[in-house]
């Protein structure tokens, strides 16, 4: 089932093109990875899908429906939620707090035992043993506080997650763990696009690959099309970086002419 | 799958996560030091004395903690009370109407107020200390232009001769005798706002909110959280409290001097930064702006029990505020630093 679909979707600020032609669709129970060196556009993707941003061009559908979302709020409301990488959480607030924010349960009086409970659970539920939910979730490592925001998303019904560089700050042990709860999202029947600048990574979860390279698509390809190798080389550049091997042209001393 | 701990539980981070205990330290020790030099502190009529000084702090404490957890300050909030104060006496002086008109006309232009300034912060995106210094300078300058202009003097006509007004004086500047102990009205209001703004703060949805939008409002606004409402909602308590007290003024003195004010809207931020109120936001306990105005009222009338120079009041002050302010950030960083580390 496809979740949300964008169609050769642009945008502009002012004058500068950031997006151009984009097209994307994310399914249940998928991981579709979004990659892209820094200023291809993945931000300003982000945001559009996010409701932080309005498309100028293409067509947004949400389950089949064309949409023009005016707020993240809207965007939450029809099931998409997004993790950012670095405002993912507050970080002076307990954990159970920022596990509610913008859902709580209760308007006048908080069901704070609940919020607690619920909170543990959902964690413990994607493998996240967190024994006191009142800490500050300041307190937790990068890739802990992704987790849970993760989770977050998952509980509150979030039918397609989008998750901006979830392991750009992490080291290789916390990246994993944070990949590890990509994919329990994934099999919890959630759509997910990750995006990335690391190849390898995208490579361990995704099922779709979308390249982004200065605001327009540079490959789409399903995970059976392509391998690491030339996921890995496209993204690096492709026949840029041979260029520049090429123009860069250090050749072995011993091969050098003697002078 | 696998389980993993990410965390073990740390008895002691529970503590520093209790933003007013700094404020109830130092409350304590005040109060010990002047029970000690001062013999008539004790007494139930000092006692009164000091709650009376401080509740008129902590009246405006209580919402300005609240606005900075919110991640803003409200230099207005000072002068603002005056405002609320002069434009419920010339009112129902000029309309020759029952005070409590005058004291409604006076609740809608404070609220006023607080929306403008919320309103002013929102959409021009200037931090706040510069759009309430603004609306801070201009209400200065209108509360004397305003007054000069209606009654021909620096301050009102007395109203106390006026209908309403014994009414209005026992909502806002009688007193009660509980148990021997005289209390002015005020610090019933201040019970009253304190219990009310730590509800709202620690057990209500808006509270959840306030946190967040001080925290971290970018993180707010991506989970759904209307953050300039929010931080208009805390700029209307603001006025909402500035009309409280400004009509305990009017009542209490039957006229109102339209250059007072000046200068309160920093002890009230003291109030709330002694209190364990972070200066960045996101942080800090309306429980504790009540301590803080506490210890004000404790230190203010306490040197003169004590028979000391009042001249080192704000010396001890200033102190009080370094020492509270050094300590929030060093929890702060307890706060945000990492497991382990």
């Amino acid at each position: 089932m496809t979740l949300l679909e964008l169609t050769e979707v642009g945008k502009n600020y002012g004058a500068v093109r950031a997006l151009e032609g984009v097209s994307l669709a994310v399914e249940a129970g998928k991981i579709s990875c979004v990659l892209g060196d820094n200023g291809a556009g993945k931000s300003t993707l982000i945001k559009i899908i996010a409701g932080l941003h309005q498309h100028d061009e293409g067509r947004y559908a949400i389950a089949g429906e064309e949409v023009r979302l005016g707020s993240p709020r809207q965007a939450l409301d029809r099931g998409i939620a997004t993790v950012y990488q670095d405002l993912a959480v507050v970080p002076l607030m307990p954990v159970w707090r920022n596990f509610f924010l913008g859902a709580e349960l209760g308007r006048f009086r908080l069901d704070i035992p609940r919020m607690r409970a619920i909170t543990r659970e959902a964690l413990a539920r994607m493998g996240i043993e967190l024994p006191d939910v009142d800490r500050a979730i300041g307190t937790l490592s990068g890739g802990q506080r992704q987790c849970v925001a993760i989770a977050r998303a998952v509980h509150f019904g979030a039918k397609a997650l989008i998750l901006d560089e979830p392991t750009a700050a992490l080291g290789v042990k916390q990246s994993g763990v944070v990949l590890k709860y990509v994919a329990a999202a994934r099999d919890a029947g959630l759509g997910v696009v990750l995006i990335t600048h690391n190849p390898h990574h995208a490579y361990l979860v995704g099922d779709h690959f979308t390249l982004l390279k200065r605001g327009r698509m540079a490959g789409s390809h399903p995970r059976s099309e392509i391998s690491l190798e030339q996921l890995t080389t496209e993204m690096a550049g492709g026949s840029d970086l041979a260029e520049l091997s090429h123009e860069l042209g250090r050749t072995d001393p011993k091969e050098r002419p003697p002078t | 799958m696998n389980t993993e701990v990410l965390a073990h539980e740390r008895p002691l981070r529970r503590h520093h996560s209790r933003p007013e205990l700094g404020a109830l330290l130092a409350a304590v020790a005040v109060f010990a030091v002047f029970s000690v030099v001062a013999e008539s502190f004790l007494r139930s009529a000092s006692i009164g004395t000091v709650l009376y000084a401080a509740s008129t702090i902590g009246i405006m404490a209580v919402p300005v903690a609240l606005l900075m957890i919110g991640g803003e300050f409200d230099l207005s909030a000072g002068v603002a009370v005056t405002t609320a104060a002069l434009t419920s006496s010339m009112v129902s002086y000029q309309l020759t109407a029952v005070t409590w008109v005058g004291s409604l006309v006076s609740l809608a232009v404070a609220l006023g107020i607080g929306a403008l300034n919320g309103w002013l912060l929102s959409r021009t995106g200037l931090p706040s200390f510069i759009v309430t210094l603004g609306t801070f300078l201009m209400l200065t300058g209108a509360n004397l232009g305003v007054t000069k202009l209606v009654s021909g003097t620096v301050s009102t006509k007395s109203i106390a001769d006026m209908q309403g007004f014994a009414s209005c004086h026992w909502l806002f500047a009688s007193q009660f005798t509980v148990g021997g102990l005289t209390l002015k009205a005020t610090v019933w209001w201040w019970l009253g706002l304190v219990l009310l703004g730590s509800w709202i703060l620690l057990r209500t949805r808006f509270g959840n909110w306030i946190f967040a939008v001080g925290g971290d409002a970018a993180a707010a606004r991506a989970v759904g959280v209307p953050v300039a409402r929010t931080k208009t909602c805390l700029y209307l308590g603001v006025g909402f409290c500035a009309w409280v007290l400004g009509q305990h003024l009017l009542y209490s003195f039957d006229t109102v001097q339209s250059g007072e004010g000046v200068g309160n809207e920093l002890i009230y931020i003291v109030a709330a930064v002694i209190g364990g109120c972070l200066i960045t936001g996101g942080y800090g306990s309306v429980v504790g702006s009540a301590l803080g105005a506490l210890i004000f009222g404790m230190t203010s009338k306490g040197i003169v029990y004590a028979q000391w120079n009042p001249d080192w009041f704000k010396f001890f002050l200033g102190a009080m505020l370094l020492l509270a302010a050094l300590l929030n950030s060093w929890v702060k960083r307890r706060a945000e630093r990492g497991p382990g580390r």
